[in-house]
């Protein structure tokens, strides 16, 4: 099953690395791993999609909680959360035929045209995981020149907090 | 007070308290060396390879209950030390290992003996640290023994680059640290204990299985106290030897693949377990889907990962458990009446019966040396008193078997990684954390070759070890399983071209003592014992083909523990 953990660690160099040698040293799976500076210059948020039984993801936030970087940890996926990811797709556009069509969905799945030349169109998405799949899906048709994702972003709902 | 980096580094070690430092010397680590020049507080003990270092430092350590420390420089330093390290962390010894980097402007330029000293030791440390400014040396430093000494220990790096020791700073070391990351909890759950407690008042088939983590956390008293209190029988792993005094008449041995009959056979059909700083290892457990297949868990760990990784666990305790089991002595206390004495009783009838089957019997040769003959007498003639270090190998497991430890901390060996060429920088360890007391390396043939050069290093520093060889010329462990499972083919397990221990020992300014005749044996030992202010390497020819009993084969149940073929019968009839 997919699970999303959400981390703070110190930002510091190297935490990072620390983190994906976790993954790799004891064959865990990273679907997806994204991170950036908080508020606090001092901390570094990192979003982690992985997969496993429960027993399996119970060990990763257990060694992850271990890694003396890690400030705090939460499993979003084990209460309501919001996950997005950035999509970025560069597709050829060069037909008004073409181009009408990208227009079309891109308005249905409320992206963006950000970069326009006379044979590629650039879209920017964001959204759940499903309607970026979703998405490129529905560019079946269309000859995709690069498609980049960011990897979930999470945050919990509500009162569900994640601060050092 | 204004201190160059270096100065900073050796005042840290200084105020931390630091007796000894293991080390080696090279450009990366001048300055400091510098530092350690024009001092006497810490003393620095010359190696002869790094590796052999890492495990001085470790030995002391796990001998005192005190951090090792040693200092290497960059690049080949480094990457010497990275054996000592695994071996470390693997058993989860305290040890800050501080290493020359080369100048910061160069890092990153494979510059003259760099490596990514971070990248290549984090895998096998608890932490580790690169220190870019002369300002961060002593919080980092107090950090690093920190880390190292607290919650589950472990070996700690710290990395300076060599122009960050030549400058200048505002010396101050911290008392104590907080760290907002790191925070390691020490106190067990009181409504896990009572559950504990609960548990083990029902039970009528109980074990108590103890590990490396009540030798780490001190915890013999409140343990043996249990144990008496609970009059359960009690088996330990190879790590936890000596927490529970052998001579318990609770006590059955080791547990695992080497362990006694008696210790796996009750763990195989015990209803209640109470593991006790142990993290459920593979050689202890066999397959997993045999494990006590009857056992509900109680696992005191203060390790939060250890507990429920190989095995679910019914009652979980994170804490140290030194705490957690005088919490648990606490809640006992006046309720031991209502455990089922009858049910015990019969348990304990059963158990009996399994230790009855001596499973550490042993043939005796009146003209082949047998090994197990020789760690018996060694316990002898020492009373059980020594410091025992040990290599890797059938002797390790023979010494383990025979070697009965009345005391923590005296039986030093690397059980996690298997390090052949722990056993005599270990010895060199212990023996300066204890200059007055007698320390043994048992070893092997083949495992006293991998840091053979520390010799030198016990000469100059005196150090009056007595390394007991059991020579069997042949990696015997390697060849016991060739025997059994690649039918006798004995693919490079021989020790072919073997050196004449005794003429090198002499080389090394050492005394050396040849045995081959089982009757020498006594002897040769107390005039090596008698030699006190000598190191004396014994080196006893014993029989080639000895193997070590009992044995679970890999991927076998407790139940399917294999005796001495010659006792097949009493196998036979006793798993019926
Ligand atoms: C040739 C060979 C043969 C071997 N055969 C056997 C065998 O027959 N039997 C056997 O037992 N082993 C054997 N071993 C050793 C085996 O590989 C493991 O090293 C050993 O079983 C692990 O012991 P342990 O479970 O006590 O764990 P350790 O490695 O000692 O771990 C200690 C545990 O305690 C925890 N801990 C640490 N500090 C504390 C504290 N303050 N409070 C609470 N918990 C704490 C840690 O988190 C960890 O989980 C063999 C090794 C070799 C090389
Ligand atoms: C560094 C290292 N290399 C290889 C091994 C694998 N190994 C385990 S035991 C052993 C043989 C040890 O031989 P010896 O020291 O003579 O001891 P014996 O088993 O004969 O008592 C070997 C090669 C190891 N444990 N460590
Ligand atoms: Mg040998």
């Amino acid at each position: 099953m997919k699970r999303v953990i959400s981390l703070l660690l110190e930002h510091e160099p190297g935490a990072l690395a620390r983190v994906a040698g976790l993954f790799t040293a004891r064959g865990y799976n990273i679907e997806s791993l994204t991170v950036a500076p908080t508020e606090d210059p001092s901390l570094a948020r990192m979003t982690i999609v992985t997969t496993g039984t429960d027993a399996i993801i119970e060990q990763i936030t257990k060694q992850l909680n271990k890694l003396v970087d890690v400030v705090k940890l939460r499993s979003l996926s084990d209460g309501r959360y919001l996950g997005r990811e950035l999509l970025l797709v560069k597709v050829e556009a060069s037909t008004a035929d073409q181009r009408n069509e990208m227009q079309r969905l891109v308005s249905i799945f409320r992206g963006r045209v950000i970069d326009v030349t006379d044979a590629t169109y650039t879209i920017e998405m964001t959204g759940h995981s499903d309607k970026v799949d979703a998405f490129l899906l529905a560019l079946n048709d269309v000859e995709l020149i690069e498609v980049v994702r960011s990897g979930i972003l999470g945050i919990g709902r509500g009162k569900k907090i994640l601060r050092a | 007070m204004i201190l160059s980096g270096a100065d900073i580094v050796v005042n840290c070690l200084k105020d931390e308290g630091v007796e000894y430092i293991f080390g080696y010397p090279g450009g990366a680590a001048l300055h400091i060396y510098d530092a350690i020049y024009n001092q006497e507080a810490v003393k620095h003990i010359l190696v002869r390879h790094e590796q052999g270092a890492t495990h001085a430092a470790d030995g002391y350590a796990r001998a005192t209950g005190k951090p090792g420390v040693v200092l290497v420089t960059s690049g080949p330093g480094v990457t010497n030390t990275v054996t000592g390290l695994a071996t470390a962390n693997m058993d989860s010894i305290p040890m800050v290992v501080i290493t020359g980097q080369v100048p910061s402007g160069l890092i990153g330029d494979d510059a003259f003996q760099e490596v990514d000293t971070v990248g290549v030791t984090r895998p096998c440390v608890k932490h580790n640290f690169l220190v870019k400014d002369v300002k961060k040396i002593a919080e980092t430093i107090k950090k690093a023994f920190y880390i190292a000494m607290s919650g589950r220990p472990g070996p700690v790096v710290v990395d300076i680059p060599k122009d960050v020791t030549a400058e200048k700073a505002e010396y101050f070391y911290p008392d104590k640290i907080q760290m907002r990351s790191y925070q390691p909890r020490t106190r067990g759950h009181n409504k896990m204990i009572k559950k504990s407690v609960e548990l083990l008042l029902g039970a009528k088939k109980p074990i108590i299985y103890t590990g490396g983590g009540a030798i780490l956390a001190e915890a013999e008293a409140p343990l043996t106290e249990l144990v008496d209190k609970c009059g359960f029988p009690s088996t330990s792993t190879l790590m936890g030897l000596g927490a529970i005094p052998a001579t318990n008449r609770n006590f059955l041995g080791m547990l695992g693949m080497h362990g006694t009959y008696e210790a796996n056979m009750a763990m195989y059909h015990c209803d209640v377990m109470l593991a006790v700083g142990a993290r459920f290892d593979d050689r202890v457990t066999g397959d997993l889907d045999k494990f006590a297949p009857n056992a509900r868990i109680i696992h005191i760990d203060i390790d939060p990962s250890s507990i429920g990784k190989n095995v679910a666990v019914e009652v979980p305790i994170v804490g140290d458990c030194k705490s957690v089991l005088e919490d648990m002595l606490k809640v006992l206390d006046g309720k031991t009446d209502s455990i089922d004495r009858p049910a015990v009783d019969d348990w304990w009838k059963t158990v009996e019966s399994w230790k009855a089957v001596d499973s550490l019997q042993y043939d005796m040769d009146d003209k082949l040396i047998k090994p197990q003959y020789v760690i018996q007498k060694l316990f002898e003639i020492t009373n059980g008193d020594a410091f025992v270090t040990s290599d890797v190998g059938q002797h390790q497991m023979w010494a383990a078997q025979y070697y009965h430890f009345e005391k923590p901390r005296r039986w030093i060996n690397s059980g996690g990684l298997g390090t052949m060429g722990f056993g005599l920088p270990a010895a060199m360890g212990v023996q300066l954390g204890f200059p007055d007391d007698l320390v043994v390396c048992i070893t092997g043939d083949a495992s006293i070759q991998m840091c053979l050069q520390e010799l030198s290093t016990c000469l100059q520093y005196n150090l009056p070890i007595k390394i007991v060889n059991l020579n069997n010329q042949y990696m015997g462990m390697v060849r016991q399983w060739q025997e059994f499972f690649y039918d006798r083919r004995y693919s490079h397990s021989y020790m072919d071209a073997l050196p004449d221990f005794v003429k090198l020992s002499e080389s090394y300014g050492h005394i050396g003592i040849r045995v081959d005749d089982p009757k020498d044996v006594e002897g040769a030992i107390q005039e090596a014992i008698s030699l006190k202010n000598r190191l004396v390497f014994i080196d006893v020819m014993t029989d080639p083909e000895e193997n070590v009993y009992p044995m679970i084969a890999a991927g076998k149940g407790h139940n399917e523990i294999q005796l001495k073929p010659c006792r097949n019968e009493v196998e036979n009839r006793e798993l019926a």
